[in-house]
Parts: structure tokens; sequence; C-alpha cells
């Protein structure tokens, strides 16, 4: 749904994107991901249309960016990083603009409007003029926008920024809902957000590409096995020598005061693990996943610790 | 042409929600009221006394000594006041974070400056016809010609239209509406004084100074002349302050 080639951006001679290349496919929530200036703005600028690349390719929703440039804006809705609005205009009259300059047919401009107030959970604000609304309200008039002529594709750049966690977790919501109809693709450096809104991701860090894929697939590149870390009232060979047994697992160690359990991905065996403890009376104190968390794997792709 | 005019609508609710739009018409108003008021009261005193001497009085003209004037004041005061009006046509968007949203729409460049202009026009307009109310008493009381009055009030508005454009041009350049409306303003003083210096210049530097001002191109018109090329000269000016304004934009993005 979206797609890039070798794309390259330069200011001059200030290099703000190069030749990144990355897939997001239809009906997902993608991340873009990395510090500040590492060029996320910028590359959704680009797949809007607002900016041109210096090189590259890009597509949405099979539309050429370049030159299909019509096409493209028509498919996707876009809330940039300062939320574009009219403060002297109210909710509705502004969500019509919007409506107006999308091309939505004016027999269909009034439901339009209805529908992204009811998505947006803006119907206590619709008549306010959006000088007079609170910050959550203007960021939930500035996702209504964007999907006000219900685009394919939706660019939400850094959407919960400033807002207070009430609001992070509503706004997060909404945009958990978007999944399957769109195709979205927000920026954001809050990690906890991409783990629990995104499907996959794209790293970036100052324009270059460190990784992309969904979670689990980066979480696979970094590491061999899956398995857990296990804290129990006691840890000893005796212990170890009796995890051994189970079938399936491919190492069990020592780990300081913990016992690292490895097995290959794609299989589970917590299960055993928990029903041999319960058998064998062990008391467990703790059990975590060895799969590096989202903060792990973003330090380390970040830091450069991935050829991709 | 549906997409030009959702642009004019939003611009002129932005005109009348804030102050300025009301600011500048009633200023405007008020203004014109007086010259029109004091050249009146200065005609009849003139044709008072000119009415002593039958030679005189076939001189009494009140186009001539009512409306010509009126009309030279009023362009001086377009002059001062449309800057206001043009300021913040682009500055404002790209002050705000609106152009993102605008340049990112199905929208072409070309739809949103013809959108924007429209709906400074509409302001003009509007300053002018409000300001024209007190001017038909003299039609009634009185019977000055139609022609050269209304000639004068459509070189006014081809005037205004010039202005707006060249006011549009420096508003794409700045995310600064102060900024704007004086690089406006010391550009419109510019073609301005161009005309005084073609009083001492000679020859073809006469000419192509006098071919550049405003004002001369206007001058015919208050007399009730109307020239194809002053009305090319206004029209010309306006379409390539628009066009500067579609490079403008342009540059910027591709740059």
């Amino acid at each position: 749904m979206i797609e890039t080639e070798q794309l390259t951006k330069k200011y001059g001679d200030l290099v703000a994107i190069q030749n990144l290349s990355f897939k997001v496919e239809e009906g997902r929530i993608w991340g873009l991901l990395g510090p500040n200036a590492a060029g996320k703005t910028t590359t959704m600028r680009i797949l809007t249309g607002y900016l041109p690349a210096t090189s590259g390719r890009a597509s949405v929703a099979g539309f050429d960016v370049f030159e299909q440039a019509e096409a493209v804006k028509q498919s996707i809705g876009y809330l940039p990083e300062t939320v574009p609005l009219y403060p002297e205009m109210t909710v509705e009259s502004y969500l019509g603009f919007v409506a107006e300059i999308k091309k939505v047919p004016a027999a269909r401009k009034k439901a339009a409007v209805d529908r992204a107030v009811q998505i947006a959970g803006l119907q206590s604000v619709r008549k306010r003029l959006i000088r007079n609304i609170s910050r959550g309200y203007k960021q939930r008039t500035g996702i209504a926008q964007a999907l006000i002529h219900n685009p394919r594709v939706v660019i939400l750049d850094e959407p919960t920024i400033g807002l207070d966690p009430a609001q992070i977790k509503e706004i997060r919501d909404l945009i958990k809902s978007l999944k399957g109809e769109h195709t979205v693709m927000l920026s954001t450096h809050i990690l906890a957000e991409v783990k629990e809104v995104c499907d996959g991701v794209v790293i970036i860090n100052e324009g270059k590409l460190m990784a992309s894929g969904s979670l689990e697939e980066l979480a696979r590149s970094f590491s061999q096995n899956d398995g857990v870390y296990l804290k129990l009232d006691r840890a000893d060979g005796e212990v170890l020598n009796l995890f051994r047994q189970l079938p399936g697992l491919k190492e069990a160690a020592l780990d300081g005061a913990e016992i690292r359990l490895e097995w290959p991905w794609g299989q589970d065996l917590r299960t055993q693990v928990l029903k041999l403890c319960l058998d064998r009376k062990l008391e467990i104190k703790e059990m975590r996943s060895l799969a590096m968390n989202i903060e792990e794997l973003y330090l380390r792709i970040v830091s450069g610790g991935m050829e991709q | 042409m549906s997409a030009v005019w959702s642009i004019s609508k939003k611009e002129l609710v932005s005109y009348f929600t804030s102050p300025i739009a009301y600011i500048v018409i009633a200023i405007f108003i008020l203004l014109s009221g007086f010259f029109f008021y004091s050249l009146v009261w200065w005609f009849n005193t003139q044709a008072m006394q000119m009415a002593q001497n039958p030679y005189y009085f076939q001189q009494v003209n009140i186009n001539q000594m009512v409306f010509a004037p009126l009309f030279h004041n009023l362009s001086i005061i377009l002059l001062l006041m449309l800057p206001v009006v043009s300021m913040r046509l682009f500055s404002e968007e790209k002050k705000m974070g609106t152009e993102e949203l605008l340049f990112t729409s199905p929208v072409s460049v070309i739809q949103i400056i013809l959108g924007k202009y429209l709906a400074a026009l509409v302001v003009l307009l509007a300053m002018l016809v409000l300001s024209a109310i007190p001017t038909i008493f003299t039609f009634i009381h009185g019977n000055p010609e139609p022609v050269p009055y209304l000639l004068g009030y459509l070189g006014l508005f081809l005037l205004g239209a010039a202005f707006l454009a060249l006011g549009l041009f420096w508003s794409a350049l700045t995310e600064n509406q102060i900024v704007s409306a004086v690089l406006t303003f010391g550009t419109l003083l510019l073609f301005w004084v161009l005309s005084w210096a073609a009083y001492s210049a000679r020859g073809l530097w006469q000419d192509v100074l006098n071919y550049l001002s405003f004002f001369e191109h206007f001058d015919g018109m208050t007399k009730g002349i109307l020239d194809t090329s002053d009305l090319v000269y206004y029209l010309s000016f306006a379409f390539f302050g628009l066009f500067l304004t579609h490079s403008v934009i342009q540059f910027r993005r591709w740059r």
C-alpha cells in the first residue's frame, strides 16, 4: 500500500533522508520510528506530496507520488506535525471545508462530516470555534480532518504529542480502530505507543533505514531462540537438569539468580515449564520473556547494531 | 472551479470573523465620505462664484470638480490600505502550518491562488460599493455624467486588483504578515514615485516611466476615456503578480 524505493531528499548540502526503501502492507498500522531529526517528517511530507524527493521512487495506494500526485493526494489523509487548524472556524465548518478541498461530492459532504465527527468523538464540540476547544479536541479534529474523505491510507505525524495520558490513550484507541479498513503510518518516538498500536515499524536514523518489518520479525532477527527468564525459589544444577528433560528445549542455563530457558522460534514451552514447576513444587517468583523488548530493540538498532 | 470557490469562501470567513475586513472597510468609508463631503462643499462654493459669470458657468462640471479628485484621493487610500488586506493570505497559512493541509489536498496551486485572490477582490468590491453609496445622492440632486463616474470606479477596482496581486506575491514569500504588508506597501510607493520621476525624465525614459506608473493609466478613466491599453496594463499587472506568486510557491517547494 505504501512503498518507497531508494528515496532520497537533500536540502542543499544537508541530506535529510538517504536511499530509503520500505514497504507497508494494506490494512496494517505501521510506525515510523527514529530519534529527533532522523527524517521522519521529511519522509511523510514526500509521501503526501508536500515535498518532492531529490531522487528515488515512492508509491501510495498504487499511484506514483510524483507522477500521479493528485490521485495520491486523493487517497491519503494526512495529519501534519502541527495540526492544520483555522482557529476562527467551527469544528463543523472546518471539516466541511476540508471535505470540499478533498473533493468529497457536495451531496455526501454532510454525511462525511457527521461520520468524521463520530469517529473522532467530536459530537460535544462540533459547533464550537476551534480557537476555544482543548488541545485534545484539537488533535482529534486534526485526525477527523485526515479521515474526512475516507482515505485508503492515513499518515499521522506524531499524533499523540503534547497530550495528557488520558488523551493519549483515547487517540491510540482511535488509531487502533482504523486498522483493517485503512492503512496507517504514524511517526513517533514513544516506544510504548509502537508496542501498543503498531503491527510493524520502519526505524530510521540520520536519514538512513536501520530496520523494517513486523515487531516479531525484528525480535527474531536479533536472537536465534525464543524463551523465558525464570526466577525460582532455588536455582541450582539439579533444577537445571529437571528442565533439560523437557522435550524441545534447546538450552537451560543459569544467568545470575535467574534460569534462562531457550527454545526455537515458533514453539512455546511456557505451559510445560509451568507444569513442571507445579509438579516439582518449585515456587515461581517471576517469569519474563527472553525476547528483547521494544526499548532494547530500538536502542540496539539505532546505535547501528544491525545490518539490514 | 468549485475548489476555487471553496478556498474563497474559507478566506471570506476568515476576513469577516477577524476585525481586519471590518476595520479596513469602515476606515475606507469614513475617509471617502470625508473627501466626498469636502469636495462637494468646495464645489458648491466654487459653483456659486462661477454662477456670477456666464462664461465660467459653462465650465462648471461636477465630474471634473468632484469625482475626478475623489477618485484620485481614493486611489491613494487604496494604496495605503490594501496591503493590509493581502498581507495574511499566504503568510498566515505558512505560520499556522495550514499550508501543509492545502498543498497536500487534491487542489492545484493555481486554484489555491485564484481562490485567495478572489476573496481579496470581494473585500475590495465591498469597500468600493459601500463607499459609493453617498455619491449616489449627486445623481438625485444633480446631473453628473454616469460614464466617467462608472469608469472611475472601474479604474479604482482594476487599480486595487493590481495592488492585491502584488500583495499576494509578497505574502507568499514570508510567513510574517507585517513584513508582507510593508514590502507590498513599499513596492506600491515605488510605482507611485515613478510617475513623479516621469515629469523630469525626457524622451523614451519618460514614456517608459509613464507607462509603468499606476496612476497614469487611471487618469483617463476618471475623465471618461476607456483606453484598451490601460485595461491591458492593469490586467497584465494582476496576471503578472499571480504568475509570480505561483512561481514563488513552486520554487519554495521544489528547492
